[in-house]
């Protein structure tokens, strides 16, 4: 109740300094925050942009738990927000709740579908994504064993651990892949000593390629690529450059640019309520990161395998097994 | 399974485990005296932060660990500040460490480091070495014994928790006894959160602790507030966390794959069975949280 109370005594703090011409934005990070190097910084980078392009005004929260999640949205929604932007999963029941009942308001869910008329869900791709880096793991891995280290047990993080498997056997069919989540509640996604054993873990089993798909805990992974001296696959930012050298690359999901998009789309009065918008390969949403930090490591047949893999999703010759629809 | 193989997954219970040792001997001074500790999260918070950030500024692992023990000390002092010399209620003043401590950090983090949520990575070769945290739980396992067992600061604290009048009658004030117990609690709750940032991770991350403070708590409780049960009570935390990890999709006959949530609440489950005191009993100092 007190952080209830605080939350919004925040946020009317925060929104005193907004003027009213201009389009204002509200992004509302989850719980790991604008500096977690991965998922929410990238959210961050795209709302930068559009301020320094667009010329927006915009004001970022973070949450501490679901249920901070819904009084702050309701907050944001009474403070004349142009454009409320919820970034990850754990938003979707307060955004449920709350777009109902302002229905003037635009809304746009990251990761999540909620099926509202003043809603936009942005929902990525992850499990194609996640099968290119399992078919980069399966050749680059000297021992025939990768890992999967996921953050938080939910139907999101198991898609990238289904399609990440499907990859892997896309290549190498007999390989073994260790998949492990690190907790069942919000923590995991904020633990990297946890992840740190559970790498090491995998890698005393055998395991020298890991990805992860754990938010700010996949520092602990990339502590333990270092110390070992195996492989690791950065998730949702291009983290290649926190260890150069050891990440062999970062599937990279272009939060930043469906950020950026839906603020212009609003802004220019064209996003599309109601309707869920998916990014993939096709779209450039989801991608593989090669750049300097990596180059060394991805060898010519790997480049040539990954535009082929991509090709094929694109074109549906390559099915990538999707998690959502299999528990449907 | 090789010799090796369950070694290895020995030293990574012990690794789970020594934060969680250090944090419950930390919250065993200020119990046996008396003061209710449930500040242990946020002084563990503060410790990983100071450590970190001190690491990355001197450039040395072992700096980090002074500065956080230092911090800690001043915060053991802000906390007996609170509840000995304002006599506030232990568990409101507890409760408010700990959320200065989840607020305070990202504050302090962005005018230092401008990010919030994180301190710089702290290069490899200035990371203390991985074995380091459990020969420092363990040593504090040690020391703590022995000052209980055998020393007079050891009898003070427990008849200040038990019964203050006598120390008054022996001519010790309790409240200097509880001073000093809580200088110590932060001390030792600083280091067991510096371990985490600048031995088992490489910098702060925001919420880092991620509950493991109020699991030593619970450690505490389950070690009926003695040093070596306390300890094993910590070890047996590290066993459930590893075995979590370690039997993800394994396939036992008869039962089939064993839920990761089921292992996980094992500590809690156990803890409040000893709590309803089905197996033995466990007591607590008789004047907790009345000083």
């Amino acid at each position: 109740m007190l952080f209830r109370f605080f939350s919004l005594v925040a946020c009317a703090f925060l929104t005193n300094s907004v003027f009213a011409a201009d389009f204002t934005v509200a992004l509302i990070l989850d719980k790991a925050g604008k500096d977690d190097q991965s998922f929410n910084a990238s959210a961050y980078r795209g709302i930068q942009k559009a301020e320094k392009e667009l010329g927006i005004k915009f004001k970022t929260v973070e949450v501490k738990d679901a249920a901070s999640s819904e009084s702050m949205l309701r907050a944001l929604a009474a403070k004349n927000f142009d454009l409320m932007i919820a970034i990850g999963f754990s938003h979707a029941g307060a955004i449920g709740k709350v777009a109902p009942a302002f229905p003037n308001r635009r809304f746009v869910i990251v990761d999540s579908e909620v099926k509202k008329p003043n809603v936009t869900s942005v929902m990525f791709a992850e499990h194609e994504g996640s099968f290119l880096v399992g078919a980069m793991a399966a050749m680059a891995s000297k021992t025939g064993q990768v890992g999967f280290i996921g953050g938080m047990d939910i139907p999101l993080i198991r898609r990238f651990a289904m399609g990440y498997e499907a990859g892997v056997h896309h290549i190498a069919p007999k390989n073994k892949v260790q998949v492990a989540y690190i907790g069942v509640t919000g923590d995991a996604f904020s633990n990297p000593p946890k992840a740190k054993e559970l790498a090491l873990l995998q890698n005393s089993q055998g395991a020298d390629v890991i990805f992860h798909a754990a938010g700010a805990s996949g520092a602990g992974l990339f502590d333990a690529a270092e110390d070992r001296k195996f492989l690791a696959i950065g998730c949702d930012s291009n983290q290649n450059g926190i260890k150069p050298g050891r990440i062999l690359t970062s599937m990279v999901k272009s939060v930043d640019v469906a950020v950026f998009e839906s603020v212009k789309a609003a802004k220019n009065n064209s996003l599309p309520g109601g309707t869920t918008i998916n990014h993939g390969f096709a779209t450039g949403g989801i991608d593989m990161a090669i750049d300097q930090n990596n180059k060394s490591l991805l060898t010519p047949a790997m480049l040539k395998k990954a535009n082929e893999i991509k090709a094929g999703i694109t074109s549906g010759k390559i099915k990538v097994p999707d998690y959502y629809l299999s528990k449907k | 399974m090789e010799s090796t193989a369950i070694f290895e997954i020995f030293l990574s219970v012990l690794r789970f485990a020594a934060p969680l040792i250090l944090a419950a001997m930390a919250g065993l001074y200020s119990e046996r005296s008396g003061i209710i500790q449930i500040a242990l999260e946020g002084f563990m918070l503060f410790g990983a932060f100071v450590a970190a950030a001190s690491a990355t500024h001197f450039g040395s692992g072992f700096a980090g660990l002074f500065c956080a023990v230092g911090f800690g000390i001043v915060m053991g002092l802000f906390y007996g500040f609170l509840v000995i010399q304002l006599k506030t209620d232990q568990i409101v003043s507890g409760t408010a460490v700990n959320m200065l401590a989840w607020g305070g950090i990202p504050v302090v983090s962005k005018m230092l480091f401008d990010v919030t949520s994180k301190t710089p990575a702290i290069d490899a070769s200035e990371r203390l070495p991985q074995w380091f945290p459990i020969v420092l739980a363990l040593a504090v396992v040690a020391v703590t014994y022995f000052v209980i067992k055998k020393t007079p600061f050891g009898l003070w604290l427990t008849v200040a928790g038990e019964k203050p009048e006598a120390l008054l009658a022996a001519g010790i004030r309790p409240s200097s006894v509880r001073w000093a117990s809580l200088m110590i609690t932060g001390a030792v709750a600083g280091l067991g959160g510096a371990i985490l940032s600048v031995c088992l991770a490489s910098s702060y991350t925001r919420n880092m602790t991620a509950g493991r403070g109020f699991m030593a708590l619970a450690g505490l409780i389950l070690g009926k507030w003695r040093p070596i049960q306390a300890c094993g009570a910590c070890i047996l935390f590290g066993v459930c966390e590893v075995a979590q990890l370690k039997l993800q999709g394994t396939v036992f006959p008869l039962i089939g794959t064993v839920p990761g949530q089921l292992v996980q609440i094992l500590p809690y489950v156990i803890t409040l069975w000893i709590l309803a005191g089905v197996v033995g009993e466990s007591r607590a100092p008789s004047k907790l949280g009345q000083s």
